[in-house]
């Protein structure tokens, strides 16, 4: 076991961990590990654009866009944190743009900006060009641009180590960070990393779904770090699933495409998003568009020989323009599916995506411990925290700009508290449970494997907690997510070495995945209401009355060791808007 | 608009297409033994699977200890370079129907880059060279307050660079790379040419004379190896002439 000792430690190189390493690094010593290489990030996948009301190409503004994201979110947004987005979003592009990011430019030579889903002129009227682009590569000119900032800065990474654990130590009945602990991937090592303040940028945990546009690693690593440590986890039943998946493989397919004109139809042609969505249409926001596909399925009209899925057509597009605007989602399209979209739809099914809940934080990236208690020198930015400026129902273009404008504070504020303060001790023994975690799993005899649980956990989330739920829907997840931890207790791996053992790393990423699948299912049984991404067929509107506010789930250890979760609840922080129904 | 119909997809989907294949893999571990082996593995699938696939039906099904990094699986996040029936591609881009599976397929390590276990390289002397060029935008002045201005055509000078996913797929799959570590290598270049040719920039004068360099781009021998093994489509041996070309005019 290593130890080393740094002001700050960053786990995760995507976006929002960059973003706050480039502000880090220059006020504070930091180190950022990473399990995958800085560049293999997820944010490197993102396509459509980053959100901003910069009125390049018509008229726009933050307070518009601040509606737009509070409605989106169905009113579960805190308006406080979702107007600092919008506000600081102009910054936070143009930022991007001058560290070098090449966005797609008006023939005047600023920024050009394009439609999306949800985002309007005036509270509603009209869709507005808000999104910021670089053809449909945005999310990898990002994290290009950030990692080329940080080789500039000279941003210290530890590639390829993976954060396991949190450490706390409470000061005078205080929950403080003390650091993390690491695995080296390379050698087996574990590190324990003392810091004096924490940020968690380790993304989503997409991988609890089969059908999803997330990668094979968003496995919910620091979410699941936390809750173990007894810290809580917001609004996890939120989970929004993209309109536009392609059929069975679930890589997404930009809502950028509909941006630019494309056209969402059923097996009978018929253009069906003008009956759920007369105003919006086909870029309506996408809890909308994915229930009103899944309606299309259900009443017969999906394509195919199953109907499972429908049809994106941008067959009426010039094919200049989808060269120009979506080269790479056209691409997927030939490669995985042997399609031409020029002049053939494209199958497409709604696709897990983005988790709207995470890792509580105020507007500083600041972690909570209970609804107002602040962790001292543990932070949170990106897709593993939650703001909450997504809400319930997080607006396409948000969350590159989340990144930015959350990754940036936290990086800010953990430098200040790391200049302003001590090292907390390191509780004792540190690497105890990683160490203990590792062992076991090594040595176990045990006759389960991680790919079959994984299998059965990614079926049932499929079918009982995704576009559509119902209490019984829940249960039978809940009962099966239950079976499943239990078996898990029995499972061992094949690789006993310590070298690159990614066999072992897989298993110990199923355990975060099934803990997390627990709260999501627990949180969204309880939540007896359809609000945003979380919609129950036997509840089917939303409830202000019993359930405007926030879900916290906490982890409860038994006197006999086993576990439970707990729920509380947190109200929304409502300033200007008040609900109002949704339509688009 | 013509209705929209899908015979070709239908069709296909309409039968149950699993086949046999054998993946031919290129094995190392050394905490196990010190030398290099061929193990084969036959599996079930779908031909319009991706070789990421398979190799996950190995890992997962047969043998845990079978190691590859990889992430996104759709060809986004540059974890999955490897030779591939002697050609290196991304095990998540390529189709097992497209490279002739009636045969085994031949999977290793891509070269000139030390192998650490099975499919895994040793990455680090790659990015070396990336970080070497100054991959990042210089500019001197005051910063503006809004964003600098490029045109729609400047901008398009060096789009087809910005494309790259710093996979290693071009730079290990180069004779000269092979035979000397020291140079640059393909990605290296590519990196340099996506600044050298943004108007915004103001430091194309630094880079070229790091790639004047004997490590640097006059090794290239025009093999076009590279532009064939990249997954993003990028002309990568085109990008390098014309930063030979730059350093020849220095006109930019
Ligand atoms: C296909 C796709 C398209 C999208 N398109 C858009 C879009 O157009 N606009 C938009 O606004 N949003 C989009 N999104 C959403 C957005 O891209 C993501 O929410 C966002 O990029 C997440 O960034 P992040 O920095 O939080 O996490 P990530 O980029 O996922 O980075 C996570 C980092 O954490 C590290 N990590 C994880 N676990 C550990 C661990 N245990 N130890 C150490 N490190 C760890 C990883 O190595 C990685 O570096 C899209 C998402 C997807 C999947
Ligand atoms: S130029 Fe192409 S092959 Fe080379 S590293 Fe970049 S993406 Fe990979
Ligand atoms: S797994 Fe990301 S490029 Fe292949």
């Amino acid at each position: 076991m290593k130890i080393h000792k740094y002001d700050t430690v960053i786990v995760g190189a995507g976006g929002a961990g960059m973003r706050a390493a480039i502000e880090a690094t220059k006020r504070s010593r930091t180190a950022v590990l990473t399990k995958l290489y800085p560049t293999r990030s997820h944010t490197g996948a993102a396509q459509g654009g980053m959100a901003a009301a910069l009125a390049n190409v018509e008229e726009d503004n933050w307070e518009w866009h601040t509606f737009d994201t509070v409605k989106g979110g169905d009113y579960l947004v805190d308006q406080d944190a979702a107007e600092i987005l919008a506000k600081e979003a102009i910054d936070a592009v143009l930022d991007l743009e001058k560290m070098g990011l090449p966005f797609n430019r008006t023939p005047d030579g600023t920024i050009d900006q394009r439609r999306f889903g949800g985002h309007s002129r005036n509270h509603g009227e009209a869709p507005v060009r808000r999104s910021c682009y670089a053809a449909d590569r945005t999310g990898h000119m990002i994290l290009q641009t950030l990692y080329q900032n940080c080789v500039k800065e000279g941003v210290e990474f530890f590639n390829e180590f993976y954060v396991l654990d949190q450490l706390i130590t409470e000061v005078d009945g205080v929950k403080h960070s003390a650091g993390v602990v690491a695995y080296e991937l390379a050698t087996g090592e574990i590190h324990v990393f003392q810091a004096k303040a924490v940020i968690y940028a380790s993304g989503g945990t997409g991988k609890f779904f089969k059908v999803t546009s997330n990668a094979h690693t968003l496995t919910g690593d620091g979410q699941a770090a936390c809750y173990r440590r007894g810290l809580p986890l917001e609004d996890m039943e939120f989970f929004q699933f993209h309109p536009t998946g392609i059929w069975r493989m679930g890589i997404l397919l930009t809502e950028g495409a509909r941006g630019e004109g494309g056209i969402l139809r059923n097996k009978d042609g018929e253009r069906f998003m003008e009956k759920y969505a007369p105003v919006m249409k086909d870029l309506a926001s996408r809890d909308v568009v994915s229930r009103s596909i899944y309606t299309e399925i259900r009443e017969g009209r999906g394509c195919g020989p199953e109907g499972d899925h429908v049809y994106l057509d941008l067959t009426h597009l010039p094919p200049e323009q989808l060269d120009a605007k979506l080269p790479d989602i056209t691409e997927f399209a030939r490669t995985y599916l042997g399609i031409e979209p020029y002049t053939d739809p494209i199958p497409i099914q709604p696709t897990a995506h983005y988790a709207m809940g995470g890792i509580p934080t105020n507007v500083e990236g600041e972690v909570l411990a209970d609804n107002t208690t602040v962790v001292p020198g543990l932070y949170a930015a990106g897709e593993v925290a939650c703001v909450s400026v997504h809400g319930a129902n997080r607006l396409g273009t948000n969350s590159l700009l989340d990144i930015n404008v959350f990754g940036k504070r936290s990086g800010i504020a953990a430098a200040r508290y790391a200049a302003e303060n001590d090292f907390v001790e390191l509780p004792e023994d540190p690497a105890a449970f990683v160490q203990e975690q590792v062992e076991r799993l090594r040595n176990s005899t045990g006759s389960e494997r991680v790919a079959d649980l994984r299998a059965e956990l990614q079926e049932t989330m499929d079918a009982n907690v995704m576009v559509f739920r119902t209490e019984q829907t829940i249960k039978t997840a809940v009962e099966k997510i239950a079976e499943l931890r239990e078996r898990y207790k029995n499972v061992a791996i094949q690789d006993k070495g310590k070298r690159f053992n990614t066999d072992l790393l897989e298993a110990i990423e199923l355990g975060n995945l099934l803990d997390l699948a627990e709260v999501m299912a627990v949180s969204a049984l309880a939540r007896k209401e359809s609000r945003g991404g979380h919609y129950r067929e036997d509840y089917p509107n939303r409830d202000d009355v019993n359930f405007m506010r926030h879900t916290m789930a906490y982890r409860e250890v038994g006197a006999d060791g086993s576990d439970s979760v707990r729920l509380d609840y947190k109200p929304v922080v409502t300033t200007r808007y008040q609900p109002m129904e949704r339509k688009y | 608009m013509a209705t929209p119909t899908l015979e070709k997809v239908e069709a296909e989907s309409a039968a149950s297409p699993y086949i046999t294949v054998t993946f031919r893999i290129r094995r190392f571990n050394p905490e196990v033994s010190d030398t290099a082996e061929w193990q084969d593995f036959q599996i079930e699938i779908d031909p319009k699977e991706r070789v990421l696939d398979g190799l996950h039906k190995i890992k997962w099904d047969l043998d845990g200890t079978l190691t590859f990094r990889r992430s996104c699986a759709h060809g986004i996040c540059g974890s999955d370079a490897m030779r591939i029936n002697g050609k290196n591609r991304l095990a998540c881009k390529t189709l097992i129907k497209d490279i002739n599976p009636e045969k085994p397929i031949t999977i290793e390590a891509i070269k000139g880059l030390t192998v650490m276990k099975d499919l895994v390289v040793d990455m680090e002397p790659f990015f070396q060279a990336y970080r070497d060029v100054m991959p990042f935008l210089v500019t001197k002045g005051n910063e503006p307050t809004r964003e600098r201005r490029q045109s729609p055509e400047d901008r398009e000078r060096f789009d087809d660079t910005t494309k790259c996913i710093l996979c290693a797929a071009c730079t290990s799959s180069c004779p000269v790379f092979w035979n000397d570590g020291q140079y640059f290598g393909p990605a290296a270049i590519v990196n340099a040419h996506r600044f050298i040719f943004d108007s915004r920039d103001e430091a194309g004068e630094q880079r070229l004379e790091i790639l004047n360099d004997k490590d640097g781009v006059w090794r290239c021998r025009t093999t076009f190896n590279c532009t064939d093994a990249c997954p993003r489509g990028i002309e990568v041996t085109k990008a390098i002439q014309e930063v030979k070309r730059a350093l020849i005019t220095r006109r930019f």
